[in-house]
């Protein structure tokens, strides 16, 4: 009796130690949920989840406290692969946060530009160029198309240009095929 | 000869419709009035234009500059004027335009000073610079740069050279009458490509239905300081797809997402070698080529074309007849249908191909697939293209690619043996397009999270820069005034002295404080209003009237930052 009960304590002490030692030797940094979500979102930094860019939100959905479909730059894409990371259904967008538009990158009118750098500031990805009363400009390949530098501009010189197709960039699209009817 | 041939799994066997085209010599076609030359023509970064417009230009003068090592130049087919530099509508499946270089003819096809290479002087990396600079491509179809082709690698040789003259697809002979007719230059063109790769066997694989071009070629090589083996091979599509000549010709396969070169093989197209030669012979760079018009024409045949001559023009020369349907840029196996006939000619052109109905009927319409696998039996990939259609058409893109997707040729066997004539290779061109895009996505949401993430590390570390920079000032100011307040007062200094620092710093600030105060009267009394004595009881009452407006709005001003505070 007194012996089996040592047994089991001992055993217990001795699982306990090396779960405990485990513990902190393979501590995982960050929330690796967060990440594998923070992923596949499409990176805009826009804010139209409500929450100040993408990685706030991942980990705001990592938590519960968010749901998956409030990302319009996302899509219904992006929702049908966060509710298959999830385990959830996936669910139409919600439509207070927007919705989803062709991808664009914004565009100073240099004639109209101040130089007064608010949208240098507002700009979540430093793609735009200028100093204070320097005319500014936006570098295309890294612009997000976020819309973020829109609001600040107090001369109204800043307009979003969808991104026109172009040869390096064109896709062959869904084959259309007609089945014949068979009856 | 006789050599052990191997047989590469599945193929077809459509008609070959040789016969129109390949008895007819080869014909110059005419000088074009204007030529539009694409800056992309080649796999790899687009030429950069080196000219400007209403410039004149002489035959084979550099247009369009390469830009970085997978790239090729472009050159004025003919001499002329530049008239635009601006995007044409350029031979692409997708009817889009893009960068070309226009140029009106003179006639005078004057040609710019050019010169014979030594390239046996050369080191290798100039000559590989020089061709590049020439603007040779792949004549086979798939335009990739030759000079990086010509370069061994790490392994400093390429035991194998192939000389590709299989051209399986059916309608097509540019390369039959091109080894017919110039089969010493492109032997030529196999020496200097051997000295360049260090090849020890070179072999010159031609579909066994083209006799003549075999006899000459043989005929050719027998003239020649080293061996070259010229082979008969079956007449199976697509038997002259590189990875299929090298498994028929030596029975080794190229490994998944691996180059030919890895096992020592190198493939080029018969109309390359014949365009190196002339590039390293003769110093003409890569401005014309040969190109089969056939199908629906009265007089199918090879014309020698420079490059951005309208496709129309050679149709007519060859008699366009009523009841056209369509062009293809290739084969009627691979080749892509084109958005109009005033599209140019480029250097993947190896054939115009006219359609009609009768040549061509529509096919009829697709049934849905009954998993026959007969499209498994005919790939040449050793594929599933049964797999790959279900994952493309149902977008599981991830599946497509562990079943291979990538290492899917086009060839088109699958959808020539559908019973259900599913346009199936539509369907992979899809998928690999798609899954491109979506890698293009990933690398701009990693360069977009990268460039985000440093900005709120600059952020925070501009915050505790500035927060270091003011606490270094006060400290400084009180340090300062430490010292210059410690001599009017010695006596307060020296009271406390149970808490000394703490006294000095509660009379730095105070000090700090006064010193604020007089700097602001002493503001205030420069900006206090001159020039007010003797005035009239008029003035006087003016000036009440503008103090009591300034009061009032210093008044506004004050109550929504009053509210605000409040909030």
């Amino acid at each position: 009796m007194l012996t089996a009960i040592g047994v089991m304590v001992l055993l217990a002490i001795v699982i306990g130690t090396v779960l405990g030692w485990s513990a902190i030797r393979f501590r995982v940094e960050g929330n690796p949920l967060a990440e594998k979500i923070d992923a596949i979102l499409p990176q805009t930094q826009c804010g139209q989840c409500g929450f100040p860019g993408c990685k706030p939100y991942a980990e705001a959905i990592a938590k519960g406290e968010a749901d998956i479909n409030q990302c319009p730059p996302g899509g219904e894409d992006g929702v049908k692969k966060l509710a298959e990371l999830l385990g959830v259904e996936p669910k139409p967008l919600d439509e207070t946060h927007g919705a989803p538009k062709p991808k664009s990158v914004a565009f100073i009118d240099e004639q109209t530009c101040i130089g007064c750098t608010l949208c240098i500031q507002a700009c979540p990805v430093d793609a735009i160029v200028g100093a204070a009363k320097q005319m500014h400009t936006i570098i295309a390949s890294e612009c997000t198309g976020c819309e973020l530098c829109l609001p600040p501009c107090p001369v109204d010189c800043i307009s979003m240009v969808p991104i026109a197709e172009d040869l390096p960039h064109w896709k062959w699209k869904h084959p259309v095929i007609e089945l014949k009817q068979v009856a | 000869m006789s050599r052990e041939l191997f047989r590469f799994k599945g193929g077809v066997h459509p008609p070959e419709h040789k016969a129109e085209s390949n008895s007819r010599p080869i014909h110059a076609a005419p000088l074009p009035k204007q030529l539009v030359i694409p800056l992309r023509q080649h796999i790899g970064n687009p030429a950069k234009p080196v000219v400007n417009v209403g410039e004149r230009v002489l035959k084979g003068q550099l247009i369009g500059a390469a830009d970085g090592t997978i790239s090729a130049a472009v050159h004025a087919s003919s001499s002329g004027t530049v008239v635009a530099i601006e995007p044409r509508t350029v031979p692409h499946a997708s009817g889009l335009p893009d960068t070309c270089i226009v140029i009106d003819t003179d006639g005078r096809d004057e040609w710019i000073a050019h010169e014979p290479l030594d390239y046996r002087a050369l080191p290798a990396t100039d000559l590989r610079m020089k061709l590049r600079d020439m603007g040779l491509a792949g004549l086979g179809g798939a335009v990739f740069p030759s000079a990086v082709k010509l370069d061994p690698g790490p392994a400093q040789a390429c035991p194998t050279l192939i000389l590709n003259g299989g051209e399986c697809e059916p309608w097509i002979t540019c390369d039959d009458v091109l080894m017919r007719h110039h089969a010493d230059e492109i032997l030529q063109g196999a020496a200097i490509m051997r000295h360049l790769l260090g090849s020890t066997e070179i072999l010159v694989g031609i579909e066994a239905n083209k006799p003549e071009a075999i006899a000459a070629m043989e005929a050719a090589a027998a003239n020649l300081d080293f061996t070259v083996e010229v082979v008969a091979v079956p007449s199976i599509y697509p038997g002259g797809g590189a990875k299929q000549m090298i498994e028929t010709l030596t029975g080794r396969q190229v490994p998944s997402g691996k180059l030919s070169t890895d096992i020592g093989i190198q493939v080029f197209n018969v109309g390359t070698a014949y365009a190196l030669a002339r590039a390293v012979h003769h110093g003409e760079p890569m401005i014309s080529r040969l190109v089969t018009v056939t199908g629906h024409v009265l007089r199918p045949q090879n014309f020698e074309v420079l490059i951005g001559t309208p496709m129309q023009t050679l149709i007519e020369l060859a008699g366009d007849r009523d009841g056209t349907t369509g062009i293809l840029m290739g084969g009627p196996m691979m080749g892509v249908p084109m958005p109009n006939p005033g599209v140019p000619v480029v250097k993947a052109t190896n054939c115009i191909l006219v359609q009609s109905r009768e040549l061509f009927p529509p096919l009829p319409k697709p049934l849905p697939c009954i998993r026959c696998t007969r499209c498994a039996d005919a790939c040449p990939a050793e594929l599933q293209p049964q797999e790959l259609f279900r994952f493309a058409k149902a977008g599981d893109f991830g599946r497509a690619q562990e079943y291979h997707l990538f290492d899917c040729i086009e060839c088109g066997c699958c959808s020539y043996v559908c019973p259900s004539h599913l346009p199936l290779v539509d369907f992979y061109r899809y998928a690999k397009s798609e899954i491109w895009a979506r890698e293009r996505d990933k690398r701009a949401a990693d360069l977009a999270r990268e460039r985000h993430e440093f900005r709120l590390f600059r952020q925070e570390r501009e915050k505790a820069e500035k927060a270091a920079k003011l606490a270094a000032k006060a400290a400084a100011k009180r340090a300062e005034l430490a010292e210059g307040g410690a001599r009017p007062e010695p006596a307060g200094a020296a009271q406390a002295d149970g808490a000394p620092a703490e006294a000095s710093d509660a009379d730095a600030k105070k000090a700090l404080i006064a010193a604020a105060l007089a700097r602001a009267q002493a503001k205030k009394a420069d900006a206090a209003p001159k020039n007010v004595d003797r005035l009239t009881p008029e003035q006087q009452r003016e000036i009440e009237e503008i103090e009591a407006r300034r009061a009032k709005i210093r008044e506004l001003a004050r109550k929504p930052l009053a509210t605000e505070e409040d909030a």
